[in-house]
């Protein structure tokens, strides 16, 4: 892969000009600073012209009409296909499968591959960082099957405890399921050595990266990820799209998800057979103009260059944490060094509860999540009822960290800290 | 800091809740959580069959929760058990003074919705793991 370093540098005040919606301000006259992108991100104006787009000229149902509108819709939401295939790296495009978001990715591999493959007895390997996502479905299949589920411990700055991973896969787990990169703390885990580790001891992985494929360069073929989930709202495109990539021979070994139309070789009442893979987990008429519109979103975050907005965030991050450190009881939760920390800083402000700290923050147009993040074992572990969460796209910039640490002041000073 | 919904009186009852504690012996007592925000709130209640003597709160979460439970408990002290029965979001929410956002709504009411499920003795949600 070339270096997008060697680009020309980024004008990142023209690509937060590409965001309608930031230009939006509140009651007070205060435009918006929109630090909840790890929750799901804005769309910039390619995006959303991709969709209104695709909706005047070529909206038709795909794979099936003879007709010009229909083969246009066809090319569109396979080229889509192929952009996301490129972006990740996958050896081709059969290897990508549309889903409505990562959630939706992972509860296919539980219900396919996780049904064909986990028996009485086997164990799945999760992590203590995982989002409710990466628990349930595996839960879910556990409880099915009469398998084991276990945890990966962390340690106190939400690291994974890789001594605890050896011991596990000492058990021969089925799968281990981690995420890339915590939606709750920021966590880079180390995603290539856990998967190797866990390809020695014979598990088969699977990568939540819906924190790390919006943000930085991801190579499916260089992690040798075996499953890897995204969602598309979080990397700027349309909401309800996401991918699951898979390698093509474990995907083609897999029985089918959901069925119905799409789907399918040859149906009898008694019996049918199915369609190769990718259409084979694709059943019903796909969200087509939300593909596309991922597409789009992959060409715009292509044109930047992950290498360029891993670095972006890097400094916002550097800049947001080093300044937190001079607000008095500010506590931040995660790794310390920003080298393992992404662009998701996660805080407490004294005693003062998360959603009063994010309420107050939203009184001057700031927007930051406050809750367990979908993270309630994780929560647990740090013994946290909740935490008040900032993360970084994009079209953040040096100001949007001055309000978030303004607002903060702001919030000691009205509950008299 | 007048656009603040955090204003005096939210972050005096907040700060110095009103009968905080637990009842040795409740007559009924209940307790739920707002998943959203993770507040927790329970509510003792003493009564002489017919009116509140006594009222104790409990619990942890946000101060829009905890500031609605402490005026709640000031608003039903002493009042028949009819007259609890009736107190409506509204009735709350003026007390309250402050513009309650959706999204906010359930920390507000989540003391209400406690001590009127005691009330009616709604079976408490299986939450035990």
């Amino acid at each position: 892969m070339v270096s997008t370093l060697e680009r020309p540098a980024v004008d990142w005040q023209q690509v937060r000009d590409d965001f309608p919606v930031l230009n939006s301000t509140n009651a007070k006259g205060q435009r918006l600073a929109f630090l909840d992108s790890a929750a799901s991100s804005q769309k910039p104006e390619s995006v959303i012209r991709a969709l209104d787009s695709y909706y005047r000229e070529s909206n038709a149902n795909i794979h099936r009409g003879v007709y010009d509108l229909s083969e246009r819709a066809t090319e569109q939401y396979e080229a889509a296909r192929g952009k996301v295939a490129r972006f990740i790296n996958a050896a081709t495009d059969r290897e990508i499968i549309f889903v409505r978001n990562t959630t939706e990715a992972i509860n296919l591999v539980a219900q396919t591959w996780g049904r064909r493959n986990v028996g009485a007895g086997d164990l799945i390997v999760v992590t203590e960082l995982d989002h409710h996502s990466n628990i349930i479905p595996w839960q879910l299949l556990a409880e099915d099957k009469g398998a084991r589920l276990e945890a990966v411990r962390i340690d106190a700055y939400g690291r994974l405890d890789l001594e605890h991973l050896k011991e596990l896969l000492r058990q021969s787990p089925k799968l281990v399921a981690f995420p890339h990169v915590s939606n709750a703390l920021g966590t880079i885990n180390p995603a290539a050595e856990v998967i190797a580790l866990a390809h020695e001891a014979g598990a088969v992985v699977l990568v939540d990266a819906a924190q790390s494929v919006p943000h930085m360069p991801v190579d499916v073929q260089a992690l040798d990820a075996d499953f890897l989930a995204l969602s598309g709202h979080k990397m700027l495109a349309p909401m309800g799209s996401g991918a699951l990539y898979g390698k093509l021979a474990l995907l083609d070994s897999m029985p089918p998800f959901m069925g119905g139309g799409g789907m399918i070789r040859k149906v009898t009442i008694g019996k049918s057979t199915w369609a190769d893979v990718p259409a084979r987990f694709e059943a019903g008429t796909p969200a087509v103009g939300d593909a596309i519109g991922l597409g789009a979103a992959v060409d715009y975050l292509s044109e930047i260059g992950m290498e360029h907005i891993q670095a972006h965030e890097r400094l916002l991050t550097g800049n947001a944490l080093e300044q937190l450190k001079n607000v008095p009881d500010v506590v931040v939760y995660g790794p310390p060094d920003v080298e393992d920390h992404a662009g998701v800083i996660s805080f407490g402000l004294g005693d003062i509860h998360p959603h009063d700290v994010a309420a107050i923050l939203n009184e001057e147009n700031v927007a930051v999540r406050a809750g367990h993040h979908c993270c309630q074992p994780l929560m647990e572990r740090l013994e946290l009822p909740a935490t008040t969460r900032a993360s970084f796209y994009v079209y953040n910039d040096a100001s949007d960290v001055d309000r978030l640490v303004d607002g903060l002041q702001r919030a000691r000073t009205i509950f008299g800290a | 800091m007048t656009d603040s919904i955090y204003r005096e009186q939210i972050l005096d009852h907040n700060k110095n809740p009103r009968n905080k504690g637990t009842l040795e012996n409740p007559e009924f007592t209940y307790q739920d959580v707002n998943p959203l925000c993770g507040d927790e709130i329970r509510v003792d209640v003493q009564t002489n069959g017919d009116r509140v003597t006594e009222i104790r709160f409990s619990g942890r979460g946000c101060a829009i929760s905890q500031a609605a439970a402490s005026m709640l408990t000031e608003m039903v002290d002493g009042q028949t058990l009819d007259d609890v029965k009736a107190i409506s979001r509204e009735d709350l929410l003026e007390e309250l003074g402050v513009p309650i956002s959706p999204a906010r709504m359930k920390c507000a009411m989540l003391g209400l919705k406690v001590l009127k499920a005691g009330i009616y003795g709604v079976p408490p949600a299986d939450d035990a793991l």
